[in-house]
């Protein structure tokens, strides 16, 4: 460290001068970008933020240390790469210090991977991902046009690539080609790959040989061979992207044979080289004139083969055609023989009938025959009839004497035995069970008498109450019954007394003649 | 040619030949030609067929001496629209 170049405070009581912390920092802050205005600095990245100023914040670090770093908005778009958690990077720009929190960083102009090694961990990185997004999927591939009309180019406008590509076009089958020029290496060249796809993508469909630029039928991205760095843009998400999302068919020829970038796995052919590229995008006008020359011929020759076989093989049935007059003379013939037939047919017809109805009247009985047969039928039968009589009778007695000979007296005597038994046995059980209902009766009936006399109005009485009755013994319930000089008797539980009322009010409207009497009844009720 | 795409249907729909695409053309003079020679045509079909085949050659020769290699650098602007900057006849038009 340098030492400060501030003027020093003019009392110092210690040889060291006396500084703000305003003026350290900013002193040290001069130190530290005087010392470090450019560096090229090797770590990792880490934490990658973008705020929402646009700049990046993020942090370098190796095994043992770490830095701060940040990267302004306008430079972020200039760089080749997006910095990415993990990656492997060689930044280059200065150190600076940010007093306000003590703290230093590096503001990075620019960024690159460091190494062959990185570079392919984060290829490999990214082609998994955007695999396992389906970007590359055999199923996504669109076949290429047999014949494009139009092809769209996406290459450098210079150099060998384009040169290559338009002379094969050009000895195959020359086409309308439309170049959308762009930088194929380096910062921005990804975006304007990525652009031009797109672009090519949003014209509209138009006939080739109008004066407006069609939409092509095929694209070309091309480029030339290069290190892995120079093919990076090639391996660009958004030129992946771009390419995947892409309806126009793509060829890539990007690099040699050799050099694989990721923009080969979303197109939907791959070409070795750009020559290559303008091989699968046309046929050969040759070879097509040819064929077509050959169809022509065949087809000439096809229609003149076909009339001649017709022609042979009209005049060949035309030889098989028979005479008329032969075939007249034949019919007539036919007609003679069938006359002759039919007329001898006629006599041997008549002479069959004839003889078939001699036949039968010959087999024909006579009425004597035929009643005298049923005569001797019926006296066959009336003796048949006799005997089956005889025989059916003898069966019957047979039957009769069996049957008598198995009836008797003996088993239904047996039979009032069993039942008289069983009528003893049954009256012992009911005066057995008369008996027991008897008991059973009379205890319930003491109970009962018990629980009335429980319920009597003596065990009231016990309990303090006295009844009331008039001269003639019926019981008194009301004060308005009684009058002045009444004789009464009060029941008491174990006796009672005569006595007579003293006072007495007419029997209506009579609030309180026995205030306490009239009160305690409510609740003592509530208590029994 | 051994690529030969779906044959047109046995009947075709008598479609102007110069509006097909060269493919397609190709592909129906060549179908054509096949029934003829093959005597799958009847009579009255064959001139027809014949006279159609003869549409498809023209029209296949014509596509085929049209071709010619036109180069143009286009650039597109922020809408989308294309605009061409610069056109040339051949490969070295464009350098």
């Amino acid at each position: 460290m340098t030492t400060p170049s501030h003027p020093t405070p003019p009392e110092t009581a210690h040889n060291r001068p006396e500084m703000t912390v305003s003026e350290l920092s900013a002193s040290l802050k001069r130190t530290v970008e005087d010392a470090f205005g450019q560096v090229r600095v090797r770590g990792e990245i880490s934490q990658p933020k973008v705020a929402g100023s646009g700049h990046c914040y993020l942090r370098l670090k190796d095994d043992r240390a770490v830095l701060d770093g940040v990267i302004w908005r306008g430079v972020m778009g200039r760089l080749s790469l997006r910095p990415e958690e993990g990656m492997e990077v060689i930044a280059e720009g200065r150190l600076s210090t940010y007093p306000g929190r003590s703290s230093y960083q590096i503001v990075i102009e620019s960024l690159e991977l460091a190494g062959e090694g990185a570079l392919l961990k984060l290829l490999e990185e990214r082609k998994r991902k955007l695999a396992a997004e389906g970007l590359f999927a055999a199923e996504r591939k669109k076949p290429l046009p047999f014949l494009p009309r139009v092809i769209g180019l996406v290459t450098s406008p210079t150099g060998a690539v384009i040169r290559d590509i338009l002379h094969r076009l050009a000895d195959r089958f020359p086409v309308r080609v439309l170049l959308i020029p762009v930088r194929v290496q380096g910062e921005g060249a990804a975006g304007e790959v990525a652009a031009a796809v797109a672009a090519f993508n949003r014209l509209a469909p138009g006939p080739a040989d109008g004066p407006r630029p069609p939409r092509p039928d095929l694209l070309i991205v091309a480029r030339g061979g290069g290190s892995l760095e120079d093919l990076w843009a090639f391996n660009e998400e958004e030129v992946v992207r771009a390419v995947a999302a892409s309806a126009i068919p793509v060829i890539s020829a990007v690099g040699h044979e050799t050099d694989t970038t990721l923009i080969d796995y979303a197109a939907d052919r791959r070409a070795p080289t750009p020559t290559g590229a303008a091989e699968y995008a046309v046929p050969v006008r040759l070879e097509l004139r040819a064929q077509v020359g050959d169809l022509g011929g065949r087809l000439d020759a096809g229609l003149a083969r076909r009339l001649d076989a017709w022609a042979g093989e009209v005049r060949g049935l035309g030889r098989g055609i028979p005479p008329l007059g032969r075939l007249v003379e034949e019919a007539a013939q036919r007609l003679d023989d069938r006359a002759e037939r039919l007329a001898q047919a006629m006599a041997g017809v008549l002479e069959g009938r004839r003889a078939r109805l001699a036949e039968r009247a010959a087999r024909l009985p006579t009425p004597t025959a035929q009643i005298s047969a049923r005569e001797t039928a019926l006296g066959v039968a009336g003796q048949g009839l006799a005997r089956a009589w005889a025989t059916a009778a003898r069966e019957r007695a047979t039957a009769l004497a069996h049957l008598g000979g198995r009836l008797a007296a003996e088993p239904i005597k047996r039979q009032a035995e069993r039942g008289e038994g069983r009528l003893g046995e049954l009256e012992a059980r009911l005066d057995g069970a008369a008996g027991r209902r008897l008991a059973a009766l009379d205890e319930r009936l003491a109970q009962v008498a018990a629980r009335l006399e429980g319920a009597s109005y003596k065990r009231v009485l016990e309990r303090g109450y006295v009844a009331v009755t008039d001269a003639e013994g019926a019981c008194v319930t009301a004060a308005g019954a009684l009058g002045a000089g009444q004789a009464v008797r009060l029941a008491f539980h174990d006796g009672s007394v005569g006595a007579v009322v003293e006072g007495g009010s007419p029997p209506t409207a009579k609030p309180k003649p026995k205030p306490a009497a009239k009160a305690k009844p409510p609740t003592q009720g509530s208590l029994l | 040619m051994s690529k030969s795409p779906a044959p047109p249907p046995a009947e075709p729909a008598p479609t102007d030949p110069e509006s097909l695409s060269f493919e397609d053309a190709l592909a129906e003079l060549e179908t054509i030609v096949r029934r003829l020679e093959g005597g799958e045509v009847r009579l009255d079909q064959a001139v027809g067929a014949y006279e159609r085949g003869v549409a498809l050659k023209r029209a296949c020769e014509r596509k085929l001496a049209e071709a010619r290699l036109r180069v143009e650098r286009i650039s597109v602007g922020e809408d989308g629209a294309a605009r061409v900057e610069s056109a040339g006849d051949g490969p070295d038009g464009a350098a």
